[in-house]
């Protein structure tokens, strides 16, 4: 190969690479829409609701993990967390009216942000990495969530369940989706453009930097982690909206669907990069992809291994553009 | 006060004991007549799966990674002995390794040559192994699982009624750790990539078959540690590691192994399983519901790593 | 210097720093460090390597507290517990390491810090950078520029006292020209600057006092007119100093003639960086590489080194062409490198024993067990040779700089070698260890290895070399004898002004 052709070979390596993280998660999304659409052509109203519904846990859960990511940390105990604002709803709205249950849920985010703000501050304070202290959190809070709510039960009243399956505007449009695109655009969006967004993807970047400019970046991580325990209390509610009742144990599939959402969603693990779109398109489409198996009559056990797999496919194509680069 | 202070953290290992010691000594306090040979017998019995599993920690932990895998490769392990054990020990025991192996060389392929972050990597694979073996499991309800009589003495017999045999493997296995990670060139590159891949690569090290072989390594001891786990349960669930999979991490870190790499050893993470061990013990003893206990565990591991960040600080 | 004076009522007197002490676990970064800066005045922070300037800047400014020590500003005992605190008392640094959030475009790295881009703007113009595209992110950018983008930050923030750590170290002399006609002008206007420099020109220059630091304590204040022997003698402490002044072992003519040259690189391309470079290294010769910042110096070391993979041309040792694909690969054919940036070579955690040994281990054969005993007398020997202190042996990053590097290049001795490539290796490092350094260069090159020296401070080819040859725009656009190699001779080539020469080297 001649020189040029090296040069050619490795930039177009690196824009591939850089081109994927851009656009990769929605084209993979639109491309497994359409190939569910291919599977199963009466795929409607219905289903794109079911699907939001299905979806929206983990697309908060993936938001509250994208969010701490940015910010250079990661969160293990998301999947608790969410267990606790479950088991919390479903315990506490059993025998609410409506108008209290609304009250509630605003109270079980607000715990959900206490919970994110007490990840961040024992991460802060203690110095032990964020792994350990997430692991280990996301033990505690499954205790927490145990004690709360020994065996699967509790339940809300109905009118509050109707506010997540029903689709008042529109046919196409899910209140679930709603939900999503209003929880995400009333709270991410406007942080994400401020002052106070720009110091979470500055701490995320370079600490010392991000101090040097003036930024605090043991708040900016406690800051990361409660605005992540607020959409894991969402989250939590959403749960217990969309099945109706409060499972202790429940969470655990959402930690690491949550960092698998995160990684297939283009936001780098080092910090600093990526959004909360990608993720969000994630969990949809992890969420899509055992209803596909179901169409297929496909054992939808395998969901468990595709989202092994495409994890790792997609971390080793990244790795594997980064690996060509290299070589030329 | 100080000067004992001052010789805890030159020493940490040394600290990690007298805390243990501590532990014990408290479960006598609280409970005289407790702490008997058969209870010592028992809790070396059980701390040595955790060791064996924190032993693979231990080596990945070294060059800067983590293995979030090794709770689903433990399972997996004892899962494939138990459904394959009819068509003979030695075949269902190989057929268990070899899971650990590949599992090893997807992952080491994954962290050392296409340089993904261990997290996500084990993360993934782990994913995949549980599903897959949900999936193995549909397939398999016909035949009824049994551990061989080998693995069942191996995790839970006793020599003489006393001596749990799997402390011979545990201790094997740690000899080879501590020979390896002080007195061989394989170690200290371990130590060397943890602390600066970077620099390794310019003094000619190619970093990948460091990583490469101790993915494989830490994958073929959660396997067996698999074994040990179902020999002595003597029942293969598909949930059997999960709970091992923070205490596999917290007791490297307790025993003083930096999640950053290049610093600790095996011998910390030994005193790390028996002090995790104990404190399950403790909690056992407590007569507190099980969510509380598990709150408290957590806790107390939070604490002891808090405290461990602060000596060494 | 002492502790607990009233503060002086000198109305000149806008920054007082008295008794500050620092230390890190067991290292002890600052001792009683104090510093008085007046208004109006440009004011030189000098010291050796690991003297503790750097340190006493983050104490200033607020970057992490002081374990002792006073800091007033015009007469007001303050204490500021972040940059940010320090900015708003108008005390604003420019670090040795960029302060840019990589991730963020230039433009939100203004927001986040609150500094107005219009501004940031206007001290770009006088710096020449307008051009520079706001929009960029930081990671894009190289480092010359960014720290020229963070001192137009920390101008833009009005500072009452700006200070700059090392802002000349990477830049190429032009651009240096134009930061010190900023930092005039912003004396002119009445403000201070506080100025760390290795470069004692530079200090004389544009500084008006200078503080000398020396193991964490001020040791003196003088006057920039005085002799640079005094500032040395302080630095250096008077026996050191007087050891350094011995001149280095004159150039042994060791050359072996006739034999295939050590090292020879034909034409040798690699992006467009570099073209066409060829040039031969003879056994037992020191052949200087000269160029100012970013010509290709950086990629023709990592060619040669292995590191990275020239993408045309050949390069061979000993008369034999090599394939290089891994710096294994060149460490097999005896060269070996010395980086840039010895951090980047070491680990910093391990001790001198392993960080020497390290290389050892490349191959298969040797994952097995270590003989303990034939490698502590290898690493003893190298250790020895190059009198590295060993007080602090447990963790190589407890050393000073000095003995950082002596540890990468005993690593090269333990292993053997034939080539040394050594790319700036006296880079911030005191005057004291920097000879030693030159000394075992002669001595090596002595004993038939050779070296290929790059250094970003030209006197040095001088001392240092046989030969040199000068990069300019990825291309070598002068060859000389090291008697001829005087700083004007280099400095024309460097910038590309001398006539097109033949670039050959001497058959």
């Amino acid at each position: 190969m001649s020189a040029a052709n090296k040069m050619e070979a490795s930039s177009a390596a690196h824009s591939l690479s850089r081109y994927l993280r851009a656009t990769g998660m929605p084209l993979l999304f639109l491309a497994s829409i359409l190939a569910t659409l291919a599977i199963h052509r009466d795929f409607g109203a219905f289903d794109v609701q079911s699907l939001a519904l299905g979806a929206l846990p983990l697309a908060m859960a993936a938001t509250a993990q994208a969010i701490v990511v940015i910010s250079g940390g990661i969160d293990l105990s998301v999947g608790s967390m969410i267990a606790v604002a479950n088991v919390l709803s479903a315990s506490l709205m059993q025998h609410a009216s409506f108008r209290q249950s609304l009250g509630l849920a605003v109270l079980i985010i607000l715990v959900g942000a206490v919970q994110g703000a007490i990840n961040g501050t024992l991460i802060v304070l203690s110095r032990i990495p964020d792994i350990v202290v997430t692991l280990t959190t996301g033990f505690i809070w499954g205790g927490v969530a145990l004690l709360i709510l020994e065996r699967p039960g509790g339940g809300a009243p109905s009118d509050f369940l109707e506010i997540g399956a029903g689709a008042d505007l529109s046919p196409v449009l899910p209140n679930a989706l709603l939900l999503l695109i209003v929880a995400v655009g009333v709270i991410w969006v406007p942080i994400r453009s401020s002052r106070l967004g720009l110091s979470l993807y500055a701490t995320g970047s370079d600490p010392i930097a991000a101090f040097r400019s003036g930024v605090d970046p043991r708040l900016a991580r406690i800051l990361a982690y409660g605005l992540g325990g607020v959409f894991c209390g969402i989250g939590g509610v959403a749960l217990t909206m969309t099945t109706g009742i409060g499972a202790p144990l429940a969470g655990a599939y959402y930690t690491l669907s949550s960092v698998a959402a995160v990684v297939i969603g283009g936001v780098s693990l080092n910090g600093g990069r990526g959004g909360v779109l990608g993720p969000v398109l994630a969990a949809l489409l992890l969420t899509l992809l055992p209803m596909d198996l179901i169409f297929l009559n496909i054992d939808p056990n395998y969901g468990q291994v595709i989202q092994g797999t495409l994890i790792v496919l997609v971390v080793m194509i990244g790795g594997f553009a980064a690996f060509m680069q290299g070589r030329s | 006060m100080s000067k004992a202070l001052a010789l805890l953290r030159g020493h940490t290992i040394l600290a990690l004991v007298l805390l243990l010691a501590v532990f014990v000594l408290g479960i006598e306090i609280a409970r005289p007549g407790t702490v008997t040979p058969l209870w010592v017998s028992n809790a070396l019995l059980f701390a040595a799966p955790l060791a064996i599993l924190g032993a693979g920690q231990t080596l990945v932990m070294l060059t800067g990674g983590i293995d979030l895998s090794v709770a689903s490769v433990a399972t997996g392990s004892a899962y494939i002995l138990a459904t394959n054990a009819a068509s003979g020990d030695g075949f269902a025991l190989a057929l268990a390794l070899v899971l650990g192996l590949a599992v090893g060389i997807v992952n080491g392929l994954g962290v050392a040559v296409l340089r993904v972050q261990p997290l996500v990597m084990t993360l993934g694979t782990g994913l995949m192994v549980g599903g897959a073996m949900t999936v193995y499991s549909q397939y398999m309800l016909a035949s009824q699982p049994h551990v061989p009589a080998m693995i069942q003495t191996l995790g839970a017999g006793k020599l003489i009624g006393l001596i749990p045999v799997d402390l011979f493997l545990w201790a094997a296995i740690a000899a080879l750790m501590l020979f390896t990670l002080h007195r061989t060139g394989f170690g200290r590159l371990l130590y060397a990539v943890g602390d600066n891949r970077e620099a390794c690569h310019l003094a000619g090290i190619r970093v990948w078959r460091v990583l490469f072989l101790d993915y494989v390594l830490c994958a073929l001891l959660a396997a067996i540690a698999g074994l040990v786990l179902v020999g002595g349960t003597n029942a293969a669930d598909l949930s059997l590691a999960d709970v091992y999979l923070l205490p596999s991490v917290a007791c490297v870190i307790i025993g003083g192994t930096s999640i950053f790499g290049g610093r600790g050893g095996y011998a910390g993470t030994i005193v790390g399983a028996l002090i995790l061990t104990v404190l399950t013990s403790i909690l056992t003893l407590l007569d507190v519901p099980e969510p509380v206990k598990q709150i408290l565990y957590g806790a107390i591991i939070l604490s002891l790593a808090a405290a461990y960040a602060r000596l060494t600080a | 210097m002492q502790n607990g004076r009233p503060v002086s009522a000198d109305e000149n007197l806008l920054l007082r720093v008295t008794g500050v002490a620092k230390r890190f676990g067991s290292v002890i970064a600052l001792r009683a460090a104090g510093l008085e800066l007046h208004a109006g005045e440009i004011h030189a922070l000098m010291g050796a390597n690991g003297a503790g300037k750097s340190t006493l800047v983050k104490v200033i400014t607020g970057e992490f507290p002081a374990d002792a020590g006073e800091l007033a500003v015009a007469g007001a005992v303050s204490v500021f517990r972040s940059p940010a605190e320090a900015r708003r008392a108008g005390i604003v640094s420019v670090y040795q390491d960029p302060a840019l959030v990589p991730d963020l475009t230039i433009a939100q790295n203004m927001r986040l810090a609150r500094v107005p881009l219009e501004a940031v703007r206007d001290v770009m113009r006088e710096l020449g950078i307008e051009r520079l595209d706001l929009t960029r992110r930081a990671r894009e950018i190289d480092y010359p520029h960014l720290r020229l983008i963070d001192l137009s930050r920390a101008l833009a923030s009005k500072p009452r006292i700006l200070i700059l750590d090392e802002i000349t170290a990477a830049l190429p002399a032009d651009l240096s020209e134009r930061v010190f006609a900023v930092v005039r002008d912003w004396r002119r206007r009445g403000h201070s600057v506080i100025f760390i420099s290795h470069r004692m020109a530079e200090v004389a220059a544009l500084a008006d006092r200078a503080t000398i630091l020396r193991d964490g304590v001020t040791v003196g204040v003088t006057s920039t007119r005085d002799a640079e022997e005094k500032i040395v003698d302080m630095m250096l402490g008077a026996e050191v100093a007087k050891a350094a002044a011995e001149a280095p072992p004159r150039a042994a003519a060791g050359i072996i003639r006739g034999a295939a040259p050590a090292l020879e690189v034909r034409d040798l391309g690699f992006g467009h960086t570099l073209s066409g470079v060829s040039f031969r290294l003879g056994v037992g010769e020191i052949l200087g590489v000269a160029a100012l910042e970013g010509q290709g110096q950086q990629e023709l070391f990592d060619c040669i080194a292995g590191v990275r993979r020239a993408a045309s041309g050949e390069i061979l040792a000993n008369g034999r062409a090599l394939e290089l694909r891994h710096p294994a690969d060149a460490i097999r054919a005896g060269l070996v490198l010395v980086p840039a940036n010895r951090l980047h070579a070491l680990l910093p955690q391990r001790s001198i024993r392993e960080n020497v040994a390290l290389s050892s281990f490349a191959t298969f054969r040797a994952w097995g067990p270590i003989t303990m005993r034939a490698e502590r007398k290898r690493v003893e020997n190298a250790v020895e040779r190059l009198s590295i202190d060993r007080r602090a042996s447990a963790e190589v990053r407890r050393l000073s700089g000095g003995n950082q590097q002596k540890v990468v290049i005993a690593r090269w001795l333990a292993s053997g070698f034939r080539t040394l490539l050594c790319f700036d290796p006296t880079r911030g490092i005191d005057i004291g260890t920097k000879r030693q350094i030159y000394a075992l260069l002669r001595e090596i090159a002595a004993q038939g290895a050779s070296v290929l020296l790059f250094t970003s401070e030209l006197p040095e080819i001088r001392l240092a070399c046989d030969r040199a040859i000068v990069l300019f725009a990825g291309r070598i656009t002068a060859e000389m004898p090291a008697a001829e190699a005087d700083e004007a001779h280099l400095l024309r080539a460097a910038h590309g002004l001398t006539a097109a020469e033949p670039a050959e080297a001497p058959a």
